[in-house]
């Protein structure tokens, strides 16, 4: 399936071409009415995301630059909300807690999602079941997810704590301990999260060519020199991307602000507090908008550079390689 | 399968032995996966009095929880508000992408390339990030506590988008040329060619759409403040923070909140994984 956008684009344009072909005269030429109805078609979108997300990015910027009140009026500050995040320990520590969620949750999702979609990765009708099983979490809402779970590893009557004494641990409080809070909270992001990686990582596999495994079988290769050898070059693109958008994800996606706002609200100690949730509390629970958006901007910055790279590596934009 | 048979060199009884022990091992994993699912369920079926136990069967079942979530908790005003927004957003959200991935793919105009650079630009950037302006422009534009500042705001994102252009840039050019030398106009073009050719991704993305908007937290908490304008996953939070000792009512209403997902799931299972794994990718 090809669907890159420069075949099209390069096909000598009809009218264009052949300029002598009859065309209805409605004061427009057809290349003109072709302009028309181009703009026409994408207007609405086009009017929808400039209002609805261009125009945040870009006023997060401005909104950066003003202290809000509590009556609403604002009064313009320079730099100093920024200057305000230099000095904020609880900031610095909301973005200690943000690249640590990422740096646990990022590799742990790569490698279940990769193992649950080798374990079911051949066609057939049990592997099928057990598929949607290993997704079944994912069409649960974040909300019930953090609830549920919260209850689950709640500190001594939990599920979990009765559970976990016959791996020989108990008393552990999950939520409770700031030792333990981010890593129950990533664990619970990685149970949602890696039946949809393994879907993409089945959709990569899916890609390589048989025959590569076949002629490594007659050469006499292990199934490990496969995976080795055949599968995980072949699969760089996938991982590419599943690197990338997991790695998004975890910084400023609104899975894990809903799974740590659910279950911990950043604490305790802030010890869950990652970027985005101090943002959302600083900016409705302090009213402090000014703030908020100083350090909003700071993740729009890196988000759009992010893409850039993406754009760039997948060469416009096209997922498919070939 | 291919290996069982094509290599000769491992008997046949060592690969079903292996055969057999791998599914053991995928399905006692994918047992532990379902089991928060699984024990969400079995309490919300429990007594007051049992739902601290461990065992999941529960031995006196009742349905008391399920009706006082239902009767006590205006839950099923939570479920018709979410399902008003998720059929509205989606709907529209069809229509606009639709029209715009049509001539993002497939016309020719100025500025093209430079309109799709700009929406692919947005494509990673995140509600969170964003939601601290977006909510001072929705308030500008007096729709805070309405249904249009639930709906409207939700509907605009790249990802559709892009979809749609990647599907509609892999049709050949040919369907077109018909219907132009017949002097069709290209709004009949895109009605009566473009949509009933895309009937097969569009189904794919309004599953999409309806899940993310039905579970959808971040913006409905932001933007409703009003009780009455409540979507289902904002009344399970607020029911989370009165009834937090009362794990039997917490488990029903979340069983009642996950039961539409999961049956629409178990349903379309095929299509919503088969969309979901080209979506990541092509």
């Amino acid at each position: 399936m090809d669907t890159g956008m420069r075949p099209h684009q390069n096909k000598p344009d009809q009218s264009q071409a052949d300029p002598g072909t009859p065309l209805r005269r409605k004061g427009l030429s057809a290349k003109h009415r072709e302009w028309v109805a181009g703009y026409l078609f994408v207007l609405p979108d086009a009017i929808g995301l400039l209002i609805f997300l261009g125009l945040p990015m870009a006023l997060s910027l401005v909104l950066a630059l003003f202290e809000v009140n509590g009556f609403g009026g604002y009064r313009f500050v320079g730099f100093a909300n920024f200057l305000r995040m230099g000095k904020d320990p609880l900031f610095w520590q909301a973005a200690r807690v943000t690249a640590l969620y990422a740096v646990l949750l990022v590799p742990l999702l790569y490698v279940c999602g990769l193992g649950l979609a080798l374990l079911v990765q051949k066609t057939n009708r049990f592997n099928a079941v057990m598929r949607a099983m290993f997704f079944a979490p994912h069409m649960v809402s974040l909300v019930v997810v953090a609830v549920v779970w919260q209850f689950m590893v709640v500190d001594k009557i939990g599920v979990i704590n009765k559970l976990t004494p016959l791996l020989g641990i108990s008393g552990i409080s999950f939520l409770g301990d700031p030792q333990f809070a981010l890593v129950t909270v990533v664990f619970v992001s990685l149970w949602f999260l890696m039946g949809f990686y393994m879907l993409i990582f089945l959709g990569g596999l899916q890609d390589i060519p048989k025959e590569y495994y076949e002629a490594a079988k007659i050469d006499g290769a292990s199934p490990f020199h496969c995976f080795w050898h055949i599968t995980l070059p072949l699969l760089k693109p996938t991982s590419f991307f599943v690197l990338m958008v997991s790695m998004v994800a975890a910084v400023a996606g609104a899975q894990a602000f809903d799974i740590i706002y659910v279950m911990t609200k950043g604490g305790p100690a802030n010890s869950t507090s990652v970027l985005i949730v101090y943002i959302y509390q600083q900016a409705f629970s302090f009213g402090a908008f000014g703030y908020a958006a100083a350090m909003s901007s700071v993740l729009v910055v890196v988000l759009m550079l992010v893409t850039a790279i993406f754009f760039v590596m997948t060469k416009g934009g096209r997922f498919n390689y070939d | 399968m291919t290996e069982a048979r094509a290599s000769s060199y491992p008997s046949n009884s060592q690969v079903t032995i292996v055969r057999v022990l791998w599914m053991l091992v995928t399905a006692i994993l994918a047992l532990m996966i379902l089991f928060p699912l699984l024990w969400m369920v079995s309490i919300a079926f429990k007594t007051p009095a049992e739902s601290f136990s461990a065992n999941l069967i529960p031995e006196h079942p009742t349905l008391d929880n399920f009706k006082y979530v239902l009767t006590g908790v205006p839950f099923l005003r939570y479920m018709a508000n979410s399902f008003f927004v998720s059929a509205s957003v989606t709907v529209i959200a069809l229509f606009f992408h639709t029209m715009a991935g049509y001539a993002l793919a497939r016309l020719r105009f100025p500025g093209r390339e430079v309109i799709f650079l700009a929406i692919f630009s947005t494509f990673l950037v995140s509600l969170p990030v964003i939601i601290v302006p977006l909510f001072v422009i929705v308030r500008a534009m007096g729709m805070l506590n309405t249904y249009a500042g639930l709906i409207v705001p939700a509907i605009f994102n790249a990802f559709g988008i892009f979809l749609l252009r990647q599907y509609y840039l892999s049709l050949p050019r040919e369907i077109e040329e018909a219907a132009i030398v017949d002097g069709a106009g290209y709004w009949r073009i895109y009605w009566s060619i473009i949509l009933p050719l895309s009937r097969p991704i569009m189904a794919a993305l309004a599953i999409l759409f309806f899940l993310a908007n039905w579970n959808a937290f971040l913006w409905p908490l932001t933007v409703a403040s009003k009780a009455d304008l409540w979507v289902v996953q904002v009344g399970i939070a607020n029911f989370k923070s009165q009834y937090s000792a009362s794990w039997n009512y917490m488990m029903a209403a979340s069983t009642i909140v996950a039961i539409p997902t999961l049956v629409l799931f178990i349903i379309f299972q095929r299509q919503i994984m088969d969309s979901l794994k080209t979506s990541g990718l092509k």
